[in-house]
């Protein structure tokens, strides 16, 4: 993909209203989401002993209320998502390694050695991809590392489709004839000719796998199965609050809103992406 | 129906495609079986520290201390004789007791999560498709994007919230067999996304079918729109959602674990969790076979009913 072709991609998302909102959104929650606990008063895990389960805007200096522990919902809020976008990052940034190195190396060997890797892909596509992930949990324990590696180990397939379809279009291409040629060889192709050049679906395909992982993660970590307490996640704070929601609907409202929120962020800005980059909507 | 012999290649077919589903079940059971072996540490590691002896004992009595190769020989041939093994933490249990008392009720559940799913969605789509552009059709349209992505686990307590504690209108909690009404909100939250999935699918669907060749050629013939669309668009217009049923059922199964926990059911999920939460291997390894089981069988029946929908595999296999 030429410098070109990439500025008139960036011009076409610049003129899409909602993908450039949720942007910014979700520029504004990640920051706030770094930053903002240190300007709060209280720690994730401080206990106000005189201000438990408070409503919003009630109890001094909790603007979000706390919880049944005392502990301020707004920064219990903000840490969570500091949680669960570094683990959805990471997580896709594994499927995402795997993924496109397997399907480049697939599309460029075309052949059996494609036919044998894509099938391999077909059979992982019809296991109950969130199952394994548990067993995973189960095995390792629970910890923030294995819910990242889990999550992305079994979130590569879709990934390593698209990138063999691209790979083997780009390998008819006469630069990738000209590289062998010239006697590269298959990683070197597939590496410096071949991905720099299927970037553009990667990185919209990437953007839609976020907010996928995200939602994984949570629903493991409502289950108990993922982040545990003290550390907050997105997930375990919803469980909180749908245990509390008889007296303490606000605990259930705020980090469900907060969820919703970056999903559909991210999955706004990731179809914006795509018709940015796709020319043939052009 | 038409053509002689076709119920022989049904026969064959069904057999063909459940030799298929030998392979990608025998992978599923593989993959479990390494991946609890993969682990640091046996599944007595976190018990107060146990004299050597007893511990030995204890492998023994579990197969632990043989080889790899031959605990999954062993393994295998219980599964064979429907045998999943003992329970490492529930001692009074084995995995196939666990999975026979959940099974029906998350079977319940998840059969009526899909009938409710397909008896709503595709009507739901057909009118919206055949309202396009309308108000009806935004709002049905607007519904399906907020259904599909608000996940299960944030629908089931606010449905709980509403239903359960704020109208009273249903119980929020628990299970008493016999009273279906303890399964109306589980199985609406659980079913919630795929109405919503299957209607934007049905809609889609049915609106391109309706731009055919063979549809202007129905309505040329002067039928009646109710018979060009009941009778000549919808069989073709289900495709798609017929092929949804796989990614459906994987919806349902892991929305039921969320569900069978929120609201106290007794189903397989629960164990699922339960076991995930006590690192109960054999337990975890038993119920994702089961599940998996569960979605190839689905995804079986789903493959089989687009065959009879779609006239063009209908003839390839005559062929």
């Amino acid at each position: 993909m030429s410098g070109g072709l990439w500025r008139e991609a960036l011009g076409a998302l610049r003129d899409d209203r909602l993908a450039m909102t949720s942007a910014a959104l979700l520029g504004v929650i990640a920051f706030a989401a770094l930053v903002g606990p240190s300007l709060i008063d209280y720690r994730e895990d401080e206990i106000d002993w005189s201000n438990m389960a408070a409503p919003p805007f009630e109890a001094e200096g909790h603007w979000l209320g706390t919880d049944r522990l005392g502990r301020d919902l707004l920064v219990r809020t903000l840490f969570g998502l500091r949680v669960s976008l570094a683990i959805a990052l990471a997580a896709t940034l594994v499927s995402l390694v795997i993924g496109v190195a397997w399907g480049a190396l697939a599309g460029f060997r075309r052949g059996r050695t494609d036919a044998l890797m894509m099938r391999f892909v077909d059979v992982l596509y019809s296991l109950p991809q969130v199952f394994f992930v548990i067993i995973l949990t189960v095995v390792f324990g629970r910890s923030p590392l294995t819910l990242l590696v889990a999550i992305g180990a079994f979130g590569w397939l879709t990934m390593a489709r698209i990138v063999r379809g691209q790979a083997l279009a780009l390998r008819e291409r006469e630069f990738v004839d000209a590289a062998i040629v010239g006697g590269s060889g298959t990683l070197r192709i597939v590496g410096r000719h071949i991905v720099p050049n299927l970037l553009g679906p990667v990185i919209v395909y990437a953007t839609l796998t976020l907010p996928q992982v995200i939602l994984v993660e949570s629903f493991l970590s409502f289950l108990g199965i993922g982040i545990q307490e003290p550390l907050a996640s997105l997930g375990n704070l919803i469980a909180d609050g749908a245990a509390e929601m008889e007296t303490a609907p606000w605990m259930l409202a705020v980090p469900a809103a907060c969820l919703m929120l970056v999903v559909f962020c991210f999955n706004f800005l990731g179809d914006g992406l795509r018709d940015a980059l796709d020319p043939r909507d052009r | 129906m038409r053509y002689k012999g076709r119920g022989m290649s049904t026969i064959a077919l069904i057999l063909r495609r459940l030799l298929g589903a030998i392979p990608t079940l025998a992978l599923i059971v593989a993959l479990s079986f390494l991946l609890t072996r993969l682990a640091p540490g046996g599944p007595f590691d976190e018990e107060q520290s146990l004299p050597p002896e007893i511990r030995a004992n204890l492998e023994a009595a579990y197969g632990l201390d043989q080889p790899v190769h031959l605990q999954f020989g062993r393994y295998v041939r219980g599964l064979l004789r429907g045998d999943f093994g003992p329970s490492f933490k529930f001692r009074d249990f084995t995995v196939g007791e666990l999975i026979a008392d959940g099974l029906p009720v998350s079977l319940a559940l998840g059969v009526a999560a899909m009938l409710l799913a397909l008896a709503m969605g595709i009507p739901a789509g057909i009118w919206s498709a055949l309202n396009r552009g309308r108000a009806a059709d935004r709002i049905v349209m607007a519904l399906a994007v907020a259904g599909i992505s608000i996940p299960v686990f944030v629908i089931a307590p606010l449905l709980a919230l509403i239903f359960g504690i704020w109208l009273r209108w249903l119980p929020v909690a628990g299970w008493i067999p016999g009273r279906p009404s303890d399964l109306v909100l589980p199985v609406v939250a659980l079913s919630l996304p795929v109405i919503a999935y299957v209607a934007r699918l049905m809609r889609g669907s049915l609106l391109e079918v309706l731009r055919a060749p063979w549809i202007r050629a129905a309505r040329a013939r002067g039928l009646p729109e109710r018979a060009v669309v009941l009778r000549h668009a919808l069989p073709a217009a289900l495709l798609p959602v017929v092929s949804y049923a796989g990614p459906a059922a994987a919806s349902v199964l892991a929305g039921s674990l969320v569900v069978e926990t929120l609201f106290g059911l007794p189903g397989m999920g629960r164990h699922l969790v339960q076991g995930a939460l006590n690192r109960d291997y054999t337990l975890v390894m038993g119920m994702v076979i089961v599940y998996a089981a569960l979605m190839i069988a689905l995804n079986l029946i789903a493959d089989l009913v687009y065959d009879s929908l779609d006239p063009r595999i209908r003839r390839e296999r005559r062929l």
